[in-house]
């Protein structure tokens, strides 16, 4: 009786247990090979293509503006008065998943304002050797400070010069914009900026 | 035997100095059709080709050769040293020698002696060639043999066992253009196209098999499994840098030119012009012929090109079988026909025999057609009745497989 048992379970499983022609199957025809003269039609396919226009950009000299949203270099922003988004966090450096940035914040005083706020960015780099272009830090960034733009062309000669400084990655001076440190605009406070409120430098503001 | 006497009274300068334009010839076709051939391909691609290097980048080529040139000459160190260095040198210098008996033009003044640009005529022209790129051949196996590496060695055996199946039935689709011209000599055999008509219409299946297994001979795609790229590497050039690759290279084209030459003069009718035109062979003191010549060998070499860009490579399998079970028993067919046609014609006088002759091969021909192809049909339908199902999974064989049953939950099974 033991002996039967374990004949029994030394069994494989019952060939009924996954029964493959219980599945109900649909005859797909296979096409079988082409006539001699379907076959040859490939050769009037690769004659005509000889005088169709050719997909090649002749890259140095034409250059085609890529996709909108293109994920190319960084840049930093500044507010419409010229004082800089970047508050320093470092949640684009946390986000990054290649460690490709390395953030250093510091604080803002009166006489040294570069941001709205209490902190702002005092190092700020992107090394583009480690970069991969995914996005993520300009999901996290929570002032709109981080953005792509659609720059490209990132070949360079030397590890050092493809490790971006934060001068290299801020955005230009508009009109309306002073160069920081500044003090913010005159009766505002830092969600003032946040909000939209401030669109442009105001004469005040100036530094001497 | 018009050349032969024209050619006989040569001064030797004149020898020495068309033994160099051969050369300077072949030299300059290759880096040209190099050139081209990347540009046609390109443009069969929808891209551009080479367009940096001087006008259109006509002289990538020559920019490529330098660069090839100032390489580090490697030779490794499995390899066994002399035969590896004289094995391409074997490659080049017979891809070169296969020109000596194309007849380039017909009679024409060069600097005042009256002669026919072609280097020598032999009696037996067209063997010679045959027998040059046989031992052409010599230069891939060796090759491949001293690299001491195994991609190369493949490469290498792949290579001399096509070239020397494919030479068969080359060899054998020139018995019918013998038959016919009566002669072995190229310049011999053109003139013989003069007096019928081109024996590319003429004997048109051995023109086919001439014109496959030329690209059999040349290791050119959709035959280039010598030096398959994707299963071996570089094939037998693998282990070849700086100017040893580069004398490969120069081989690889100047044969494709050769080929394409001995092609012109067998069944496009040489240096004359296309029927019609035969007013233009006397321009430029007969010097056109030079260019009718030549377009028709650009032709050939177009042909190459557009089959690159267009087939795939063949299963080697395939490509043997191809060789051995086809073209050499459809030639070795072909040659009984011709010959019989020609015995015909030149003992009977009446041609109702001739006619009738031909139209039993041609009903021959369409009732074998007719049987194989019912057969096929019979043995497909005889091959798979409706198999009865397995209560246990069993692999199909691949023979066995016509249809893909793909269920609607999903899973598949052969």
């Amino acid at each position: 009786m033991a002996d039967q048992n374990e004949s029994n379970s030394l069994q494989p499983h019952g060939s009924n247990d996954v029964d493959i022609t219980s599945v109900s199957y649909e005859k797909v025809d296979q096409p079988g090979p082409k006539s001699f003269w379907t076959q040859l039609q490939g050769f009037w396919v690769t004659f005509i293509t000889m005088f169709k226009k050719v997909n090649t950009v002749q890259y140095p000299e034409v250059k085609e503006p890529t996709a909108e949203r293109f994920h190319g270099r960084h840049q930093l922003n500044r507010h419409p008065d010229g004082l800089e988004k970047c508050i320093g966090c470092e949640l684009c450096a946390w986000a990054c998943p290649a460690d490709a940035i390395y953030v250093e914040g510091a604080d803002n005083t009166p006489d040294h304002q570069m941001s709205p706020g209490e902190r702002y960015g005092k190092v700020y780099q992107i090394n583009y050797l480690r970069c991969v272009f995914c996005g993520l830090c300009i999901e996290a960034c929570p002032t709109r400070a981080l953005t792509m733009t659609n720059e490209y062309e990132l070949a360079d000669s030397t590890r050092s010069k493809l490790i971006f400084e934060k001068d290299d990655l801020l955005g230009p001076l508009r009109a309306g914009m002073l160069p920081p440190p500044h003090p913010m605009y005159p009766g505002s406070t830092d969600t003032n900026y946040y909000n939209g409120d401030i669109k442009e430098a105001h004469p005040s503001q100036e530094q001497k | 035997m018009k050349n032969a006497s024209l050619l006989l009274d040569d001064p030797g300068w004149i020898i020495t100095l068309k033994a160099l334009i051969v050369f300077a010839v072949c030299v300059v076709l290759t880096i040209m059709s190099v050139w081209a051939e990347r540009r046609i391909v390109a443009r069969m691609q929808m891209r551009v080709g080479p367009n940096r290097v001087g006008k259109f980048g006509l002289i990538q080529a020559l920019a490529d050769g330098v660069k090839l040139a100032l390489k580090e000459d490697l030779i490794p160190a499995a390899a066994d040293k002399v035969v590896f260095v004289i094995a391409p040198i074997i490659s080049a210098t017979t891809a070169f020698m296969a020109f000596a008996v194309m007849p380039l033009t017909g009679p024409v003044n060069f600097f005042g002696e009256e002669t026919v640009m072609q280097l020598t005529d032999l009696p037996v022209g067209v063997l010679y060639v045959l027998a040059i790129a046989s031992v052409g051949v010599y230069g891939i196996v060796l090759a491949g043999w001293s690299s001491g590496s195994t991609y190369p060695l493949l490469g290498g055996l792949r290579s001399s066992a096509q070239v020397i199946s494919y030479e068969i039935a080359m060899g054998l689709s020139l018995v019918a253009v013998f038959i016919y011209s009566g002669s072995m000599s190229t310049s011999a055999i053109v003139q013989a196209q003069q007096e019928t008509w081109w024996y590319g219409l003429v004997l048109f299946p051995s023109f086919v098999i001439y014109a496959i297994s030329m690209v059999g001979e040349t290791n050119r795609a959709p035959f280039d499994l010598a030096e398959a790229e994707g299963e071996l590497v570089g094939g037998f050039h693998t282990e070849y840098s700086s100017l040893k690759f580069a004398l490969f290279f120069l081989a690889e084209y100047v044969n494709i030119i050769a080929v394409s030459a001995l092609a012109t003069t067998l069944f496009l009718g040489g240096y004359h012009a296309i029927p019609g035109l035969g007013f233009t062979e006397q321009w430029l003191g007969g010097w056109f012929t030079l260019v009718w010549f030549f377009i028709k060998v650009l032709f050939f070499f177009f042909i190459f090109v557009w089959l690159r860009g267009t087939l795939p490579r063949l299963r080697y399998d395939q490509f043997m079988q191809f060789g051995w079970k086809v073209l050499i028993p459809v030639s070795l067919l072909w040659i009984l026909v011709v010959a019989t046609l020609r015995v015909i014609s030149t003992s009977s006088q009446s041609r109702i025999v001739t006619f009738g002759f031909a139209g039993l091969v041609v009903l021959i021909v369409l009732a074998i057609s007719t049987a194989f192809d019912n057969s096929k049909k019979k043995r497909t339908s005889f091959v798979h009745p409706e198999p009865s199902a397995p209560d246990f999974a069993v692999p199909s064989l691949p023979s066995e497989i016509t249809t893909i049953n793909v269920s609607k939950q999903g899973g598949d099974r052969g």
